[in-house]
């Protein structure tokens, strides 16, 4: 019995050892970042295990005010960091340095059977905002328009917020639905609707629309002609060394760029 | 040595009921604590009273009129639905079906409430909607109907199963005596049976209520989710459990937005204690002097 516990103990002690031999990287930040930085860090780990890497969410915001006290080594970050937070990290000692991992980009979709293909920014805001209800408006059908939204607290919602709503509310009357297969089913059964999601979540199902002349795809995503995207960053304190740097250009490798495009975003080439 | 051992399962057992009772209070502690905290920023008449639910715009705000009059408008509507069928199932099995029929549908009703309430969601999303949508030929299927319409049938079992344990307590003496003076079946069932088995009846559309109101999934699916004041019963709605699942996800904790959900989840918690307290006012039997 005696001998049991002793046994016990030299193992829990053995493994406590093993544990802090490893190297520890530490994430937080923006939501929509969080499933890229998970679904790699889960193939980077497989691949490296004496490295642990844990995520947190919380938001850029909260990803980047990490950074800055030096509690995390990687701050996820759904935007370039602002010129305010900069200047805090400078008087912090801290030197931040972007990473960009991989691009979002969210296309504007409608029912195939609805013969409307080009939009502008401003016409989108105005059916958002409830300012033209009817397909007709636009040139289209006589069809009342089915404003399809994401709730508020999603990265895709963010996105579109910022590129499309400037500041104006979505009206009440638009239906929020929790996720990007939720809206392109619902988009795919309904005549009379309009919504967006990611550009990775689009099938031939529904029909995505050109904006200000450029059709979504991972092409004009890339080469920044599509006007819905934006480039998805880690932020590190100086130039990232040892397991960090490894991490980030495991993501920026072929192999971490196609979990990038498996996780409904698009890749940096 | 009898006595002993009746001590400790009587501790045993007293102990269980202790710390039900104290999960329960944390749970409320929690909410409360969480909750209150947004009204030092939003007043509680704004919150309840005033229709702008936009927690993360700049200013955000918070006005979840609209969320209440969902969950209520979409109970109200299950009930409607649920009640002509389930009560109907109920004076079928408890008073009209033969012993072996009422074995056979039963069960069959009660299988209802077996079905988890995720595949009722997914009915709802992929069958339901687009076939309302093309019956009533309406521009959308998700809307206020078809959530009431399957809620209606998720409380059906708990309605009829509840109600008709009802009839089947009231004594044989009570029909006997009815039809003794005349009276038809139908009359017998309407004007004796139902007449003494009121409160379970009131009782189990209670419990229905309560079931209703406090459903998430199958409204975070079916229900469209616009946090508007429906102008017709084809209109999308946004009860408070599918916004509190839909945004609670990916919240800042601490932040004020995620205040204001434990503050919905406070609305809901009174609303079901409400509920409840008349369920146990109605059950409780009078005390004989």
């Amino acid at each position: 019995m005696k001998n049991k516990l002793l046994l016990l103990v030299a193992i829990l002690t053995l493994t406590t050892i093993t544990v802090n031999a490893k190297s520890k990287v530490t994430c937080a930040g923006s939501t929509t970042v969080l499933p890229i930085a998970q679904a790699t860090a889960e193939a980077f780990m497989d691949a490296h295990p004496d490295i642990n890497i844990s995520i947190r969410g919380g938001g850029s915001g909260v990803g980047i005010a990490a950074l800055i006290n030096n509690s995390v080594d990687i701050a996820l970050s759904s935007r370039p960091m602002k010129s305010k937070e900069i200047s805090q990290a400078k008087a912090k000692g801290i030197n931040p340095v972007p990473y960009a991992i991989a691009l979002d980009g969210i296309a504007v979709i409608v029912h195939p059977s609805n013969t409307i293909s080009n939009i502008t920014i401003s016409q989108i805001r105005d059916i958002y905002t409830g300012k033209i209800k009817n397909w007709k408006e636009l040139g289209g059908p006589n069809l009342p328009i089915v404003v399809i939204s994401r709730d508020v607290s999603s990265g895709t919602f963010e996105v579109f917020n910022e590129k499309v709503m400037a500041g104006a509310k979505v009206s009440s009357s638009a239906q929020l639905l929790a996720s990007n297969n939720a809206v392109t089913n619902t988009v795919a059964d309904t005549p009379g609707a309009i919504g967006y999601a990611g550009v990775g979540f689009v099938s031939n199902k529904v029909k995505a629309l050109v904006v200000e002349k450029v059709l979504p795809s991972e092409k004009t995503v890339q080469d920044g002609t599509y006007i819905l995207s934006r480039k998805l960053y880690m932020y590190t304190n100086g130039k990232a060394t040892g397991a960090v740097s490894s991490y980030i250009a495991f993501i920026q490798s072929p192999q971490g760029q196609k979990i990038v495009k498996e996780q409904g975003f698009i890749p940096l080439q | 040595m009898k006595d002993i051992k009746e001590k400790i399962f009587q501790t045993i057992a007293y102990l269980a009921a202790l710390l039900t009772v104290i999960c329960l209070l944390a749970i409320i502690y929690g909410i409360f604590h969480d909750g209150l905290s947004l009204f030092k920023v939003v007043s509680w008449k704004d919150f309840l009273f005033t229709n702008n639910w936009y927690p993360t715009h700049y200013p955000p705000s918070f006005g979840a009129w609209a969320l209440i009059i969902g969950s209520l408008t979409v109970t109200l509507g299950a009930l409607i639905i649920a009640l002509p069928l389930s009560l109907g199932s109920a004076i079928f099995i408890a008073e009209i079906a033969s012993p072996r029929l009422r074995e056979i549908v039963k069960p069959i009703i009660e299988l209802l409430a077996g079905i988890p309430s995720v595949v009722y969601g997914l009915f709802g999303m992929a069958f339901l909607a687009p076939l309302i949508r093309q019956w009533f030929s309406l521009d959308t299927g998700l809307n206020l109907f078809t959530s009431s319409l399957i809620l209606g049938i998720m409380v059906i079992p708990i309605i009829c199963s509840i109600s008709e344990d009802a009839m089947n307590s009231v004594p044989h003496s009570i029909r006997e005596a009815s039809l003794a003076l005349g009276a038809t079946k139908s009359e017998t069932i309407f004007k004796a049976v139902i007449p003494a088995a009121k409160k379970g009846i009131i009782g189990s559309i209670l419990l229905g209520f309560g079931r209703a109101i406090g459903e998430t999934m199958v409204v975070l699916m079916v229900s469209g989710g616009a946090a508007q004041i429906p102008k017709s019963i084809f209109e999308p709605v946004r009860p408070l459990t599918s916004t509190i699942a839909a945004e609670m996800g990916e919240t800042i904790m601490g932040d004020l937005h995620y205040n204001a959900l434990f503050a919905l989840a406070i609305v809901l918690l009174i609303i079901t204690f409400f509920s409840n307290l008349i369920t146990e006012i109605v059950f409780r039997p009078k005390r004989q002097k």
